[in-house]
């Protein structure tokens, strides 16, 4: 929202400079965000009169000018304009300023050998209209001297607020002086003193003929009838207020209604009644009918919406947008003024369906004064007499706007025990009676008609804090929680953590990566579950089923910028049918290693590098790895004979890890292997809480564990999972460990070989002892198809 | 006889320390003392003697012995250092060839920054809390006091969904709403905190947040950490010391200056927003001092207020026994602010250039001993 200081000062009487005026209002929470004076960008440019006006000796269509500046001595200044001749008082341009329209800096120069010491200035270069045929001519009796920025009404600074939702008063300059004057920067003026200087209007016969058939979207529907108004270019006055505000001056009735919502937060709208047939109703729109608005665009309206229609057709959206076909001309003669209140719920809802906003829509959502519509529309009409003239009406009033008056229970210690601040009883009712409060003797407080946010004592506290100054409350420790101090963070939060310095630790980069995707990407990933009905590109339109995609993506951007080695993770969530599931995504792409003196070439990565990441962060997420079995490919977006799951037992998912398939690695612009994890960390069974920090009591084995190797003969399709398992059951009181620690496969001869750690309890085993355990490990072998190696 | 035991073990001992290698040295071992060595056939004479005889050449003769060993034992050390030291000297490698390097990997600014707070607010007893991103309606406006028509609705330009899904089948008490939109900001943990738990309430919420904005400032996806205390007597002046405490904590700075100035929330009354005084040092905003100093200037870094009376009592407490204070803040923003990054869409690109840059150690873990800072 955007005033200027003299708009300001109509309303409050006030001494205060500008500088305390902006820091008052970001103090009382109307944020200031900006203040500009348009003087300042006609600085330098000053009232002159030329003395005299000779031919240029060099050039035909130049002249030299002699200039009065009021400095005494005369000027030299070369000028190109042909009206320039003596005795006109116009604009010079002093060098060292610098030209509004094109940012040109003046300095003292030689044109065609002749001096000039600035320039005289046309319209168009100062910014000020679309004139450039020739240089301003101001009267004769204009102040030679004087800066023409005060002389012009220009010295007039701007200044820009930022209106929160809940102050629909503040979008009115009234309503920021009232706000002003409770802070303790002026007097609010009466709003009779405001208008005095405007005829009074005494409506005759009458009023227009206009009625309510939605009574919710429109409880009220006031309005008056001008007849033979002269609508034409608004006074400048008003038509530099409006520019000043950025409002683009239109035509005199429609620049008053501008000036009255600006001015004092009243939405109008005025008919040219020549267009209308019959009277006005403000009613339901009907299914398929359709309006052309003030902005050239069609709308189609549905019977949720209110509008404003005669007997013919849809004339207005009601409190957002006037139609073009009744919007008031040059020609326009007769004109019914409109001043309605429209329900703010409604108006959101249809404004949001339209997705259209205005001025008008802005300050009836909020909710308009109720208790205004007359004297709103009073000052709109005497504003239409004194600059258009013409004859008014009797006024009808159409419905009845609710009107409520709200009277709080208020306890003004409130201020010390919520607002942490103590401000005496007597200051509190003075600064609620400056904002138009009133307040009895045992603290019944009752709220203005225009201050529909507040209801409750909790926004009292509001109003007297941030009057009094929000910076007098002072910091008060928060009591430290009895008890000795816990964990703060849930287990979960706790494995996410272990997980990613983990992950970190062994080398990998975490990534943070958009959490929606394209549809494509998500594809072969199992699909996006939930799409956004509106997403801010097709890119990132369904929420990602996996952290994958994100991860390969990333993986390509890094390697097609020149990265010869890429390990990204990322903890966050996988969003699917139900619901949301923290996941952590890894992805290994590009070179394992560089290539080295000592190791040769770079290699690959490979799949048992994502099954190694996977097992060592499953560990740090207190997973039961020695309990994992792999099982089989983990799903179409991997390769089927390079990939697999990590189970707990058959149905506990907790991983998948691989390496992923060729066709989505071509989707994502990918060659060579790229292998990925992924761990559904919500799947991990969390650790069983211990009692105490105590561990169980440490018991060395007394004796030195014995290790034997076996070699194995196995069919091919014994995983080399289900021989070291059977391997290592086939005595499970001596047996502590087998691990596989060869494979030869040549030809069709496929052989493994494992180690067995025996390890002896009491006593040290026997030959016959270490013969027995031998037997039955080769016997559990043979059950799987695996044959000792002679 | 003993002019010729002298003869010969000088003979012997030169032959020894001549040895060039171990093999001649076994060599002078065994011509003198193997089976037919010349120093064992001396001793063999002794057997033959007279004890007369053998009491006066005893003793020179095992001192042969002796001395021979000894001479060869010497060699033999000398010997096998001469050959350790000719194999060490073999063994010199070019200690300047490169190491073999583990990848070193890095931690996320915004997981960093989100354990820093975390660190800081358990200090100040605050729990960590988390909620669904995918968001009911009803808990990420209606129970904050932003009914459907509300205007302030418009500010948070919410991504809805397509897709529903029923809040009872998701397994949630109340079935007050589907799960529709994506969370605009964290306040719905707020919610979820009240409707779960009985106060007194200390919670902070860090997580993902989501608005359909997207320019050099803001991206559709950004981090927000939201801050709850409900209790008995909680009021504005307690909510200005924790944020000063926070503030001054996470920047570690003492001269940390804070502005509030009124504002609205619809789920806060009062409400305010926090500036943060900072000052220009080439051409740069350094963090501290009051805005209001030369060079200085404030920015906006947080929204809070009193939790408002209707949202306390929509969690089912009662307004009149419980009050409290909540705060927004953008971690992205506090990451920035703390750390110099001045591109906020580059935080979610997964360029390793940048994050090995502004990343951080796996053992950079912010601790309140060792600095929640890295």
């Amino acid at each position: 929202m955007k005033f200027t200081l003299s708009w300001l000062k109509d309303h409050l009487d006030t001494t205060a400079s500008l500088a305390d005026i902006v820091i008052g209002l970001t103090r009382i929470g109307l944020e200031v965000e900006g203040v500009h004076n348009p003087a300042e960008a006609l600085a330098g440019f000053r009232i002159a009169r030329v003395l005299t006006a000779d031919r240029h000796p060099q050039a035909d269509k130049l002249q030299v000018l002699s200039v009065d500046t009021g400095d005494g001595t005369p000027l030299q200044v070369v000028c190109g304009a042909p009206n320039a001749r003596a005795g006109l008082v116009g604009v010079l341009g002093l060098p060292g300023a610098s030209v509004p329209a094109n940012g040109m800096q003046l300095k003292v120069s030689a044109i065609r050998g002749v001096e000039s010491n600035g320039m005289m200035c046309s319209s168009r270069e100062l910014d000020l209209g679309d004139e450039h045929d020739g240089i301003i001519e101001l009267p004769d009796d204009a102040p030679v001297g004087t800066d023409f920025a005060a002389y012009a009404g220009r010295d007039d600074p701007v200044i820009d607020v930022s209106i929160t939702p809940n102050r629909q008063d503040c979008m009115g300059v009234r309503g920021i002086a009232r706000d002003l004057a409770a802070a303790g920067l002026g007097t609010l003026k009466p709003l009779d003193a405001v208008v005095a200087m405007l005829p009074t209007v005494d409506g005759q016969g009458p009023g227009p003929n206009v009625r309510i058939e939605d009574s919710a979207g429109c409880p009220a529907f006031y309005a008056q009838a001008v007849t033979g108004v002269r609508n034409g270019t608004s006074p400048d006055w008003l038509s530099r207020r409006l520019k000043a505000v950025g409002q683009k001056p239109i035509s005199t009735l429609v620049d008053i209604t501008n000036f009255v919502m600006i001015g004092l937060g009243r939405p109008l709208h005025v008919y040219d009644r020549a267009t209308l047939s019959g009277g006005l109703v403000a009613r339901r729109a009907q299914p398929g009918e359709e309006v052309l608005a003030l902005n050239g665009k069609t709308y189609a309206l549905t019977d949720t919406m209110t509008v404003i229609a005669d007997d013919a057709a849809v004339h207005d959206i009601g409190g957002i947008m006037g139609g073009e076909h009744s919007g008031v001309s040059a020609g326009t003669t007769d004109v019914l003024i409109e001043c309605a209140y429209f329900d703010p719920d409604a108006i959101a809802r249809t404004g949001q369906a339209l997705t259209l906003t205005s001025d008008a829509r802005q300050r009836f959502e909020r909710g308009v004064d109720p208790a205004f519509l007359d004297e709103g529309l009073a000052i709109a009409t005497r504003l239409v007499i004194a600059l258009c003239g013409g004859t008014a009406s009797g006024v009808t009033r159409a419905g009845q706007p609710p009107v409520e008056t709200r009277t709080l229970s208020y306890d003004p210690a409130l201020s010390e025990t919520l607002g942490g601040l103590a401000v005496a009883p007597e200051r509190q009712r003075t600064i609620l009676e400056t904002l138009g409060f009133t307040v009895t003797d045992d603290w019944q407080v009752t709220v203005p008609t225009w201050r529909r946010d507040v209801d409750g004592p909790a926004d009292l506290v509001e109003e007297v804090i941030r009057i009094e100054g929000i910076d007098k409350v002072a910091p008060v420790a928060l009591p430290r929680t009895p008890g000795v101090a816990r964990p703060t963070a849930t287990a979960e939060q706790k494995v996410e953590r272990r997980v990613r310095r983990a992950a970190a630790a062994r080398g990998l980069d975490e990534a943070v990566t958009w959490s929606f995707i394209s549809d494509a990407e998500a594809a072969p990933f199992g699909g996006g579950a939930w799409t956004l009905a509106n997403p801010i590109s097709a890119d990132l339109r369904v929420m990602r089923p996996s952290l994958l995609p994100g991860l390969l993506a990333a993986a390509e951007r890094n390697l097609r910028r020149g990265a010869s080695s890429v390990r990204l993770f990322e903890i966050g969530r996988r969003y699917l049918s139900d619901g949301e599931h923290p996941t952590l995504g890894l992805v290994l792409a590009g070179d394992k290693r560089a290539r080295g003196w000592q190791a040769g070439k770079a290699p690959p990565f490979d799949a048992f590098d994502a099954k190694a990441e996977a097992l060592a962060l499953l560990a740090q997420a207190g997973a039961p790895v020695d309990n994992l079995q792999v099982f089989g490919e983990a799903g179409e977006a991997w390769h089927p004979g390079q990939s697999g799951t990590l189970r707990l037992g058959p149905k506990t998912v907790l991983a998948a890890f691989g390496a992923v398939h060729p066709t989505v690695l071509k989707a994502f612009d990918l060659s060579g292997a790229v292998m990925a994890v992924e761990l559904f960390l919500d799947a991990i069974p969390a650790k069983r809480g211990g009692t105490g920090f105590a561990r169980p009591a440490y018991a060395p084995p007394a004796l030195q564990p014995v290790r034997r190797d076996f070699a194995f003969t196995v069919p091919a399709a014994l995983s080399a999972d289900a021989l070291v398992r059977a391997v290592r059951q086939a005595d499970k009181a001596a047996i502590v460990s087998a691990r596989l620690f060869d494979l030869f496969e040549k030809d069709d001869v496929r052989s493994m070989a494992v180690e067995v750690t025996l390890q002896p309890g009491d006593k040290s085993f026997t030959d016959a002892d270490i013969k027995a355990i031998s037997d039955k490990v080769v016997a559990a072998a043979a059950k799987q198809g695996a044959e000792l190696r002679g | 006889m003993t002019t010729e035991l002298d003869q010969l073990q000088g003979h012997l001992l030169t032959a020894i320390g001549a040895s060039p290698s171990l093999d001649a040295l076994e060599a002078c071992r065994v011509d003198a003392l193997g089976k037919q060595g010349r120093v064992t056939q001396l001793l063999k004479t002794l057997g033959a003697m007279t004890p007369e005889q053998r009491q006066e050449q005893g003793p020179a003769i095992h001192g042969l012995r002796e001395a021979v060993t000894a001479a060869i034992a010497s060699r033999k050390a000398a010997l096998e250092q001469a050959a350790l030291d000719q194999r060490l000297a073999a063994e010199r490698v070019d200690l300047t060839l490169p190491a073999d390097t583990a990848p070193t990997g890095t931690i996320h600014p915004v997981s960093q920054v989100m354990d820093e707070l975390a660190e800081i607010f358990a200090d100040l007893g605050f729990a960590v809390a988390t909620g669904p991103e995918i968001e009911t309606d009803w808990h990420n406006f209606t129970a904050l006091n932003i009914p459907e028509t509300h205007p302030a609705r418009a500010m948070h330009d919410t991504f809805y969904l397509q897709q529903g899904l029923d809040a009872k089948a998701a397994g949630e008490a109340d079935e007050r709403a589907t799960f529709s939109l994506l969370r605009t900001h964290t306040s719905p943990v707020q919610i979820r905190t009240m409707l779960n738990g009985n106060p007194p309430i200390r919670i902070i919420a860090p997580g993902r947040t989501y608005r359909s904005d997207s320019d050099a400032t803001h991206t559709p996806m950004f981090h927000q950490v939201e801050g709850l205390v409900i209790d008995k007597g909680i009021t504005l002046g307690h909510l200005k010391w924790t944020l000063e405490t926070f503030l001054k904590a996470f920047f570690e700075r003492d001269d940390i200056v804070l502005r509030l100035r009124p504002s609205y929330f619809p789920f806060t009354e009062p409400s305010a927003e926090v500036d943060v005084g900072y000052t220009l040092q080439k051409g740069k905003r350094v963090i501290g001092g009051s805005g209001d100093d030369a060079n200085g200037g404030w920015m906006e870094v947080l929204g809070s207020g009193m939790v408002h009376p209707k949202v306390i009592a929509a969690c089912g407490l009662d307004p009149a026994e419980w009050q409290g204070f909540a705060f927004g803040c953008g971690i992205d923003r506090l990451a920035m602010l703390k750390y110099g990054m001045d591109d906020l869409r580059a935080f979610f690109d997964g360029d390793i250039r940048w994050l090995k840059h502004y990343g951080f150690s796996a053992l950079d873990v912010p601790t309140l001993s060792g600095g929640v800072g890295a």
